[in-house]
């Protein structure tokens, strides 16, 4: 399973006058396993792009092959193409419906087509995956829940229909640093248990570099840059120009180092500050001692 | 296709047509409705059919944006014409299947649908040429008479500026919704009538309750703006009646009494 997006263009109203590009010839591929995090400016086009993704935008030219299915033909079965790629919408929650959160997060395997027994089992399993009591909760109604709660059971809906590629847009946006961290979590556990594709829209720095193998960088409709956290954040100028910055920790370490410290520059994650720090804390104390 | 319903919303643009004094545009938008059920003969239609087209014109509203607009009430304007034409009694010109044509028919079906198409043309004129603010800030004067018996004019317009202000916000929130439940498999397009309003429950419920959220969003926002109603309320662009407003409202004037003319005499 791989997603490989290949000359990609999309244009708003076209025809209209407020006519707009949104997307300009964007090539990319991630593949089996990997988590990819898309980031750019409000209107950089991450939505539009994640859209494409699952055949809800058409696109104005080029070719996005899932799998190996082209999604952007004619022909191809659009329920069948939603079955593998999953995508969570931003504030997910504005749209659950259901009288309970059993039946809201069975809505999607239910247009599946699938069994009863196969659906409770999945039901079952999203919920707990997403982080939540099925038997507290699950009749529960969703509009009862608090706001991390209701956005867990959002996720859930997509989940329980079990894609090989889920894809998220701004997960946290708009949550406590507590629900933030947890929401993080929770897609770190999805992963595990579903060796799927992830892909998430963030605009936090941190999530990037503590989650992802893989960055795509958007500025006005066009992909800057595609790599690793480590070589995307390595280009520190260019980031800055398309209006992004660099990582927490990075920020500390380079601090650090105008101050004079003798730290390596390339840190990304808090992990690797702490352990930074820590060795160079203990390389002043052995010269002390010496 | 949601988007498609451009009645009720503004096509920006400068052109003489918009920059009018909203007062004349709603009148003579009346007037104009008025005139299309007074005319009844071709050439009358003729006539009205041009005022448009030139009003158009001169708008540079483009055609295939305000042809767009038609679209969803095609179904209905299909439906007006099929009844009348088999429905109104007289002199029979024609036989399908059970169903027999007559001449009046013909005309009464096909003078509706130029009439229906004209309204919802010159209807949406008004709207795409005229900012909501400037549309509603008319409606309050227009109306401003009847405050002395006691109409709350201020609060009406103040409740049509917001529910035309909120068109676009709630069709982008209803276009989100549906793409939301689509990524979760949901389909709105097969089975039968039954199933097919079922599917819509999925957006409605979640659209009713975005709606109230804005709606009390809104209302608090407006408060801590110390809105207190109409009372004592200035403007910050006073409307002002200039020549040209004058000169179109003769002109419409003119073309009504034209209207009349004709009806009278041919």
């Amino acid at each position: 399973m791989s997603i490989q997006v290949r000359n990609l263009s999309y244009v708003y109203n076209e025809g209209m006058p407020d006519e707009q590009t949104a997307l300009d010839n964007i090539n990319f591929s991630i593949y089996d396993g990997e988590i990819a995090a898309v980031i750019g400016h409000t209107g950089s086009g991450k939505s539009t792009l994640v859209q494409h993704l699952n055949g809800l935008l058409k696109p104005k030219e080029g070719t996005i092959l899932v799998g190996g299915v082209d999604i952007t033909r004619k022909n191809v079965s659009m329920r069948d193409i939603r079955c593998r790629v999953g995508l969570v919408f931003q504030y997910p929650e504005y749209q659950l419906f259901e009288e309970t959160v059993e039946k809201d997060v069975a809505f999607g395997p239910k247009n599946l087509g699938l069994s009863d027994a196969e659906i409770q089992v999945r039901v079952q399993e999203a919920l707990e995956l997403v982080g939540l009591d099925y038997r507290r909760i699950g009749q529960r109604s969703p509009f009862d829940l608090s706001g991390g709660q209701k956005r867990r059971v959002a996720i859930a809906g997509v989940i329980a229909m079990k894609p090989q590629v889920l894809i998220l847009d701004e997960p946290t946006a708009g949550l406590d640093p507590g629900a933030h961290r947890d929401i993080m979590r929770m897609i770190r556990d999805i992963h595990e248990a579903e060796n799927n594709i992830i892909i998430f829209v963030t605009h936090n720095m941190n999530d990037v570099v503590e989650l992802s193998d893989k960055v795509l960088v958007l500025s006005s409709g066009k992909l800057v840059t595609v790599g690793s956290p480590r070589e995307v954040f390595s280009q520190g100028f260019e980031l800055s120009s398309v209006g992004l910055d660099v990582p927490p920790a990075r920020q500390i370490v380079s601090a650090l180092k105008e101050r004079g410290e003798n730290v390596r520059s390339d840190v990304l994650t808090i992990d690797e500050a702490e352990r930074e720090i820590e060795r160079v804390l203990q390389k002043k104390q052995e010269m002390r001692k010496a | 296709m949601i988007r498609d319903i451009t009645l009720g919303q503004y096509y920006p643009g400068n052109s003489v047509i918009h920059s009018l004094d909203a007062r004349v545009k709603i009148v003579s938008t009346v007037l104009f409705i008025v005139e299309l059920f007074v005319v009844n003969s071709f050439i009358g239609f003729g006539f009205c059919a041009a005022a448009v087209a030139l009003v158009v014109a001169v708008s540079r509203v483009p055609i295939s944006y305000i042809l767009r607009g038609l679209k969803p009430i095609f179904l209905i304007l299909a439906f007006t014409f099929l009844l009348n034409l088999f429905m109104v009694d007289g002199r029979v010109i024609m036989h399908i299947w059970i169903f027999k044509v007559t001449e009046e028919g013909l005309y009464v079906a096909l003078f509706m649908a130029i009439r229906l198409v004209l309204l919802i043309i010159s209807s949406s004129l008004l709207t795409l040429t005229t900012k909501p603010i400037a549309l509603t800030d008319g409606l309050e004067k227009l109306m401003s008479p009847l405050q002395k018996v006691g109409v709350p004019t201020h609060d009406i317009a103040m409740m049509i500026s917001i529910a035309l202000r909120f068109i676009p916000t709630l069709l982008d929130e209803a276009d989100k919704i549906m793409k939301a439940q689509q990524a979760r498999g949901a389909d709105f397009e097969s089975g039968n009538i039954i199933q097919r309003a079922k599917s819509l429950i999925p957006i409605l419920i979640p659209l009713f309750v975005s709606a109230f959220r804005i709606a009390q969003d809104l209302a608090m926002a407006m408060e801590a703006r110390c809105y207190r109603g109409g009372d004592g309320r200035t403007r910050l662009h006073p409307m002002q009646f200039r020549q040209r407003d004058l000169a179109a409202g003769i002109g419409i004037a003119v073309f009504f009494a034209w209207i009349l003319v004709l009806r009278i005499f041919f």
